[in-house]
């Protein structure tokens, strides 16, 4: 038993130490001597993040990291995609596994202030809500007592559901499920009556069942889940790379520039803001630590935040989502960048 | 005869012999080993703590007394979302250990019944337990629990195929049990006034088929008169409860499963989640105790058997007086490491969304507090405990079955 017990200490010490290499002192040093970017993503949300026919992932929050590369190294292309689930992605970022993570991922306090995360910004204002099959005859989230619930575990979903359900006085049955495809499985089989997750990521899970017309998302969205690429706490500077490169794309849309005029505006423009931000006029590059054409990078090789949008989960695509809060503040939305000064 | 006194001339201790005497070397071996351990055990657990404090995380276990804020569908206890974490993680440890005992007692049973038939004489029979066990023990435990949950919610019906006036699904044993894709639901028993009177009674008449064991045991040994034991004690087992039953009014009724709004209310229901892992464990482990069996019984040597036959004994009778008896010391060390594994497999529970310590403690509450380290090191301890406490009273157990030599 004793030396059990020295076994089992021995594996724990072993378990922590992978946290060793979580001190580097300069997390664009560690990026720019690498070459690479190592970057926490969905496993496989369609439209968010999911491997492509390729096996290349492409996405509305992977254009967040290669946005992020196309700054810091100057190529989109070099991106190491890390897949995590949502029980791991916070532990992998603090040990330094990846370098940030943009994995539809809650801002929360606790998130935030607990976890020693960086909330850069949002990319993506979501909200949790009801997927149920048409011939339930369900038309309100009210109407739900008694139901079961495939809920996925580790979730603020999971939280937001207890809280909704018991405000509202319904019983319900949760059946908690590990993972968005074992969620789906159980959905489709009839295991479950309803199915809850954020409202994008179930729109993008009925676009790809067989009979989408079968299914509805009903109408009640019961949180708030602003959703946003992070860092860990204590490494500003990337963490102003990763928030500001963001900013770019939305900035960008908001000016009208886009991968196709970019190359051309970068020869010089009126608007003094997109000079700024091109790299034509001032040193906001350089005040970074990156090359004055960081933006222009990210524009000519990712494009703006309209123009990821509509490429991956717009609604010309599977997924089929309007931009409703994720609109311009200009078009009354939510979607607004600080200006580039 | 003269014996040579040869020892050598006492030089004092050089430190030679420390690596060149046989007498000191196996300690040098072990200091050295035992040190470079501890070198590296320290260096890990610096390690962890610099990193944890460079990180700004402390470990700190008061989280546990926080608001859970989750819920957890199958409850042994009562529990709500109000309640704190060390609670959630108490309805995880319950659910482990039902899954646990319900696990140990089914393997065991299937366990013992593959074992003993795969010794038939019967070719068949030994060739379906053949193909049972080596299909069950060679395959990964975990694809078993995601196949046994697979064709329990992908072939059973939906509750509402068993709705309407021509349902496509009828529930079974005269209207009482319903089998559907989300759990099975059996009668459950309503405690009416009285029925305290039962159980005491109920538990009364075990007592006294213990007695009465006893009694005939000292009765055969005294007089060589064997009484009809199994008729006795069946009678034991059950008539005075039903009397006690019928005296106090049927105080004990059964409530039957029926479909409400989406699902089916009342009765016991039994969660597919938790009915894979119990299948998937016990099948499994089942495959492991069989070959222990197997192994007991043959290490019991024929001539054993022989013996008691040429003496006039039963097979029955040779079986639990002769064979058993010594096979069990045989099965009993071996068996119980198979209670620990199945205990730590039920670790697996999560595959199906079966909320257990694991998918309690080192699952919603280690996310939604972020606090890793605590919840891993609290989880080990758990189910360090758990297993010694079976290992020690498996242990207990086996020196009464031990060869006794007098």
């Amino acid at each position: 038993m004793k030396k059990s017990v020295f076994l089992g200490a021995l594996t724990l010490a072993g378990l922590a130490a992978g946290t060793a290499m979580a001190q580097d002192s300069s997390t664009l040093a560690a990026v720019k001597e690498r070459g690479v970017l190592k970057c926490g993503v969905n496993p496989g949300t369609p439209g968010f993040a999911a491997p492509d026919a390729n096996g290349n992932f492409v996405g509305f929050d992977v254009d967040v990291c290669r946005a992020v590369a196309a700054a810091v190294l100057g190529d989109s292309e070099a991106v190491e995609y890390t897949p995590l689930t949502s029980a791991v992605r916070f532990t992998a970022l603090a040990s330094g596994e990846v370098d940030m993570l943009a994995r539809n991922t809650t801002w929360t306090f606790s998130r935030d202030v607990d976890l020693k995360n960086t909330f850069v910004g949002v990319n993506y204002y979501d909200g949790q809500g009801f997927m149920v099959p048409k011939d339930l005859g369900v038309s309100s989230a009210k109407e739900l007592g008694g139901a079961t619930v495939c809920i996925e575990t580790g979730t603020t979903t999971e939280l937001n559901l207890a809280d909704y359900f018991r405000v509202n006085n319904m019983d319900y049955e949760p059946v908690p499920v590990e993972s968005f495809t074992e969620a789906q499985t159980q959905f489709l089989a009839g295991a479950c009556d309803v199915y809850t997750t954020d409202a994008s990521a179930l729109a993008a899970s009925r676009a790809s069942f067989e009979n989408p017309e079968g299914y509805v998302v009903l109408p009640e969205i019961i949180s708030k889940e602003p959703l946003g690429p992070l860092v860990r706490h204590g490494d500003d500077n990337w963490g102003d790379i990763v928030r500001w490169s963001l900013n770019a794309m939305i900035a960008a849309e908001e000016y009208g520039v886009t991968s196709a005029n970019a190359a051309e505006m970068a020869n010089g423009t009126e608007n003094p803001e997109i000079n700024r931000l091109l790299g034509v006029e001032g040193e906001l590059g350089a005040m970074l630590g990156l090359d004055n054409a960081w933006a222009l990078n990210i524009l000519t090789q990712v494009g703006n935040y309209g123009e990821s949008f509509e490429k991956n989960i717009g609604e010309n695509t599977p997924v089929g989502l309007a931009r409703g809060l994720n609109a311009q503040w200009t078009e009354g939305g939510l979607i607004y960048s600080p200006p580039f000064r | 005869m003269t014996t040579a006194t040869n020892t050598p001339e006492d030089q004092g201790f050089r430190l030679s012999q420390l690596i060149y005497d046989t007498r000191y070397r196996s300690i040098t071996i072990q200091v050295i080993a035992m040190l470079a351990f501890m070198l590296i055990a320290a260096f890990l657990i610096r390690n962890t703590i610099i990193n944890l404090s460079a990180l700004g995380k402390d470990i700190d276990f008061g989280f546990l007394f926080n608001r859970a804020a989750y819920d957890i569908n199958q409850q042994i206890i009562p529990y709500t979302s109000d309640d704190p974490h060390w609670r959630a993680t108490l309805v995880g440890l319950l659910n482990t250990l039902l899954i646990a005992v319900l696990g140990c007692i089914l393997a065991t049973i299937i366990g013992v019944i593959a074992g003993v038939l795969r010794l038939s004489k019967n070719w068949l029979t030994a060739r379906i337990m053949t193909f049972y066990v080596e299909s069950f023990r060679n395959i990964p435990v975990l694809l078993w629990i995601l196949a046994f949950m697979a064709v329990l919610s992908e072939a059973l019906p939906a509750p509402r195929a068993f709705r309407g006036d021509d349902p496509a699904a009828s529930m079974w044993l005269w209207d009482s049990v319903a089998v559907t894709n989300r759990g099975t639901y059996i009668p459950a028993p309503v405690w009416g006034d009285g029925s305290v009177f039962v159980v005491i009674t109920f538990l009364l008449s075990l007592l006294g088929i213990w007695a009465f064991g006893k009694f005939s045991q000292r009765r055969f040994e005294a007089t060589g008169q064997i009484l009809p034991n199994f008729w006795i004690k069946l009678a034991i087992f059950f008539v005075p409860s039903i009397l006690v039953y019928f005296v106090m009014g049927r105080p004990i009724t059964l409530s039957y499963p029926e479909l409400k709004g989406f699902n089916f209310g009342g009765g016991l229901h039994m969660r597919n989640s938790m009915l894979a892992l119990w299948l998937a464990l016990s099948f499994y482990t089942g495959s492991f105790i069989a070959e222990i069996v197997r192994s007991g019984i043959l290490a019991i040597s024929k001539g054993q058997t022989e013996a008691a036959f040429a003496l006039g004994l039963r097979p029955s009778r040779t079986m639990n007086l002769v064979i058993l008896p010594q096979a069990l010391r045989v099965i009993i060390p071996p068996l119980i490491s198979q209670y620990l594994n199945l205990t730590k497999n039920s670790s697996l529970a999560l595959a199906v969304g079966y909320m257990d310590l694991r998918s309690t403690l080192g699952g919603t509450t280690l996310n939604t507090t972020g606090r890793e380290l605590e919840c891993m090191l609290l989880m080990m301890a758990i189910y360090l405990v758990v297993s010694l406490l079976i290992s020690s009273g498996m242990n207990v157990y086996n020196k009464s079955v031990r060869l006794k030599e007098r």
